[in-house]
């Protein structure tokens, strides 16, 4: 919330976008306020779902023009539909809020013509991309190789790298050997169950590779061939939620004609970003193009979610340990899948499962959220950080490399003993032989 | 530019930040859960402790604005709907537990937490609080105090006053003043009057809540009839068997279609009606009284009586019936939802009035019911933008209570009058009823700044619908 009261104006109607039928499907009874982060944070009905919509509803039916005090309480939403979840009559809020930001980010362009180069070059041009992110990436790796890093780190070094980049740098987990590329195909241990074709993304290839190693290992134990499609890219999330819809269909694009649908039993994917927005290719762009999109989309599952349907084989090898598992909110809210990871993980001999309160609220990752919007990124990854110390729990799960980017991070800041992991690398070493 | 005199005291007690006065802002706070009226605040203030909500009520008082205390707004009869010059005073910022005592079976806690937090901050204590509104997710416990509010375990629990041994309240003339915490009060029970006065006396930011142990054990069954009056009557021989469950509820044919949709449950849709019936207590004796309440809902022709298996089961269940309300925007884009209250034995006959009166007044109405205490919540369906359905919603609201009061009930269980209710205030008390509460009102609040326009007509009869 800004001090002064001015109410400068942007011309032309974002919420044009957004079909006026999704509007009265809330009835304003208000149960999605407490399941919405930043209206629990600031008790502001501004900055919850209901209050949301009302705003732009207001603007839709041309009641109010949208002012920058408006915008601020429509930038700051996260976009992780959690009051979906917790809605009972079925508003559809993320395809209010998309459209709508994306229309006004159109606007901006139009109005200003500033150069972002924030955007532009990193968000659009760079993350989205492996093959040019892994070679920047390279001399950041040697100095924490060297152990240079974390010492810049312990002496604030960091936080000279000024605004959205440098909480880009403090966000990079330190390096793993993540293991070769994938191969094309890894063939089904033991009795054959299923076809499927492996998503391998953008961000998650970079960063957790050894997590995508782990997930197709889960996969061949139960009985799967995996293909590993080449040309695939990352699903477009990026751009999408970043105001650049074009991007966002060419990245679809590529997949489109990466995956030959038919030979498949399903798309699986290990992170709950990805797998909604490829959920919801049907959805985002109306062209000739948009059956096949929903095709694809169909046979989009996330890894969990496919095990659980095909019936997962209960794996074998003891691991003693406490563990608390986190709703990744485009796990749990965009796609409704919470119960599965955790049906796996307790099948895990020795493993404790301590249920997370607030689980299902954001940490404050929410894509590139944390880079935008860094002061309630931090308070909710304080409040997550705090959740997690309660259940006194060794090693946090989740399903999604924003949420474990954030988590790591918060536990890095307070140097706490405390690990994350992807459900799948827990599951990968219990299905091992001993 | 020059701020308003109002806004600028304002601003000096809480924080540039924590005061809302551009109108986009402002029209967010114009209405609660009951949307048929709405008028827009003159501000919106934030405060963190009671200092600050007393420092507020003297800047109003002094200025002569109206103060609508508000916490989740879930109110469903327009309880923080502002009134003319009005400032919205938002508890939610106060939201912290601030102690959990299980050895005196109490906890204190801020006007702003909301109602589940408190529960599942209890989680494996062995302890709960038993009011359970279905807004429970959201509403707070402030708010829950300011209308009384119920729940389906009231049947056997009570309301929210049974289990509240003490409050803070600020007065109208900023005094922080502490009632209680004592179980049996020595002088007149203050906390009793507080509690459901919508508002209206002053504002409570602190309160000393009961705990109540959980039970030994419980069974949760569904039972499905072919009919709304099989059902009820089913409800009266429980209670005349002298089992007291601790929930009967009722849904009828029409909402269990939009709960259906919502949440995929497996109830049948061409079921009539459906009753979802608690029984707790210690392990030995439970098995008894579920047989018997499937054996008097087999001998009213309960089609199927089925226990849940698992507590997932029994979780989902609830949830069907506590999201019920607002699963309804699957069938239409607004209602009203009425809180009548009537004998127990009256049931079937209000029901049938109910859909009389839909018929009469050319709109839909669906109903849940906290059945066990005769208490029908019937929705009112209608579109917004369409003033002519409005009104007649409204008109049928009115004869569906008058309905209420004629069979010997009342208006109101638990959502509260706000303004929703107000008109029939007059149907339901005599003159010297009401001259008596609204003395009792200016004692505390000579100015009447409080929640005006709520909960107690105006001298005269000026109440408007």
């Amino acid at each position: 919330m800004s001090n002064g009261n001015s109410e400068k104006i942007v011309a032309a109607n974002p919420a044009a976008g957004i079909g006026f039928d999704l509007f009265l499907r809330c009835v304003h009874c208000g149960l999605c306020t407490s399941a919405c982060p930043t209206y629990t944070e600031l008790g502001d009905e501004n900055d919850g779902p209901r209050g949301r919509i009302q705003l732009m509803r207001m603007v839709a039916e041309g009641r109010t023009p949208l002012s920058d005090r408006m915008r601020r309480h429509l930038e700051l939403c996260l976009d992780c539909r959690s009051c979906e979840t917790a809605c009972p009559s079925g508003v559809r809020y993320g395809r209010m809020i998309e459209p709508f930001r994306q229309a006004v980010e159109q606007l901006d362009a139009r109005l200003e013509k500033r150069f972002d180069w924030f955007r532009e070059l990193i968000l659009l041009r760079l993350l989205p991309y492996p093959n040019r992110l892994r070679p920047l990436l390279a001399p950041i790796r040697l100095l924490q190789r060297l152990g240079l890093f974390d010492a810049a780190e312990r002496v604030g070094l960091l936080r000279l790298v000024p605004g959205r980049l440098g909480r880009l740098v403090r966000l990079l987990p330190p390096p793993v050997s993540g293991g070769p590329r994938l191969p094309k195909f890894l063939p089904a241990v033991g009795r054959k169950r299923a076809r499927v074709a492996f998503f391998v993304g953008c961000v998650a290839d970079v960063f957790y590779r050894h997590v995508h190693w782990a997930t197709v290992r889960v996969l061949q134990q139960n009985g799967c061939d995996v293909f590993v499609p080449p040309g695939q890219g990352c699903c477009g999330a990026i751009h999408l939620h970043n105001g650049d819809p074009d991007g966002a269909r060419l990245a679809a694009h590529a997949n489109l004609v990466a995956f030959e649908l038919d030979r498949y039993d399903a798309i699986v994917v290990n992170h709950g970003g990805c797998g909604a927005m490829l959920k919801e290719y049907g959805l985002h762009w109306q062209d000739g193009l948009t059956p096949h999109r929903a095709k694809f989309a169909a046979k989009v599952k996330d890894v969990h979610e496919f095990l659980d349907q095909l019936g997962f084989v209960p794996p074998r090898r003891r691991i003693d340990c406490v563990a608390t598992y986190h709703d990744s909110c485009h796990l749990a809210h965009a796609q409704g899948v919470t119960a599965a990871p955790r049906k796996m993980l307790t099948s895990i001999p020795g493993l404790t499962l301590i249920e997370l309160p607030e689980s299902g609220i954001c940490c404050g990752s929410a894509g590139t959220y944390n880079l935008l919007e860094p002061g309630m990124a931090e308070r909710l990854a304080r409040r997550k950080l705090n959740n997690i110390l309660q259940t006194g729990a060794q090693v946090v799960l989740a399903a999604n490399a924003g949420c474990m980017l954030q988590i790591a991070a918060a536990i890095r800041g307070q140097r706490l003993p405390l690990r994350v992991m992807h459900p799948m690398e827990l599951l990968d070493l219990s299905y091992r032989e001993e | 530019m020059s701020l308003p005199p109002l806004i600028t005291d304002l601003r000096q007690c809480v924080g540039p930040s924590n005061v809302l006065f551009a109108p986009s802002e402002l029209a967010v706070y114009d209405c609660d859960a009951f949307t048929a009226e709405r008028r827009p605040p003159v501000a919106v203030v934030f405060p963190e402790n009671a200092q600050q909500v007393g420092q507020l009520m003297r800047v109003c008082r002094h200025h002569g604005a109206a103060v609508v205390p508000r916490g989740a707004g879930t109110s469903l009869a327009g309880g923080c709907l502002p009134g003319p010059n009005s400032v919205v005073l938002m508890l939610t910022r106060m939201n912290r537990i601030l102690e959990i005592d299980l050895r005196n079976r109490m906890a204190v806690v801020e006007a702003g937490v909301p109602n589940l937090k408190l529960t599942q901050a209890l989680a494996g204590s062995g302890y709960h609080f038993a009011p359970d509104p279905s807004s429970q997710g959201a509403s707070t416990i402030g708010g829950n105090v300011a209308t009384n509010a119920g729940g389906p375990h009231t049947l056997k629990y009570g309301v929210t006053v049974n289990h509240v041994l003490g409050l803070e309240v600020v007065l109208s003339d900023g005094t922080i003043v502490q009632l209680g915490p004592y179980e049996d009060p020595p002088g007149l029970d203050l906390v009793g009057l507080l509690v459901g006065s919508e508002g209206i006396l002053g504002i409570v930011t602190k309160v000393w809540v009961r705990l109540t142990r959980n039970p030994q054990d419980y069974r949760t069954m569904r039972a499905i009839f072919d009919s709304v009056e099989q059902a009820s009557e089913a409800v009266s021989r429980i209670i005349a068997a002298g089992i007291i469950p601790a929930a009967m509820e009722l849904m009828d044919q029409g909402i269990l279609a939009a709960v259906e949709e919502a949440f995929s449950f497996g109830f049948p849709l061409d079921a009539q009606a459906i009753l979802i019936i608690e029984v707790d207590g210690l392990a030995v004796d439970i098995e008894r009284k579920q047989q018997q309440i499937v054996d008097i809902c087999k001998q009213f022709g309960a089609r199927e009586v089925l226990t849940a298996a698992t507590t997932a089961q029994r979780e989902l269940l609830w949830k069907c019936r506590k999201l019920a309300v607002g699963a309804t925007g699957r069938l239409s884009p607004s209602y009203i939802i009425e809180d009548g209250v009537v004998p127990r034995t009256r049931l079937p006959q209000v029901i049938r009035r109910i859909a009389e009166i839909a018929r009469s007044h050319r709109i839909r109405i669906v109903n849940v019911a906290h059945a066990g205490d005769g208490n029908v919540h019937p929705l009112l369906l209608f579109d917004e933008r369409d003033s002519a359905e409005t009104q007649r919603v409204r008109a049928a609201g009115r004869e569906v209570l008058q309905e209420c009061i004629a069979a010997g009930g009342s208006i109101t269980a638990e959502h509260g009058i706000g303004v929703e209710k107000l008109s029939l205030m007059e149907r339901l008390f005599a003159p010297q009823d009401l001259e008596a509460m609204r003395r009792i009102r200016e004692a505390f609040d000579p100015r009447l700044l409080f929640n005006p326009g709520k909960k107690l007509p105006q001298a005269g009869g000026a109440a408007s619908a």
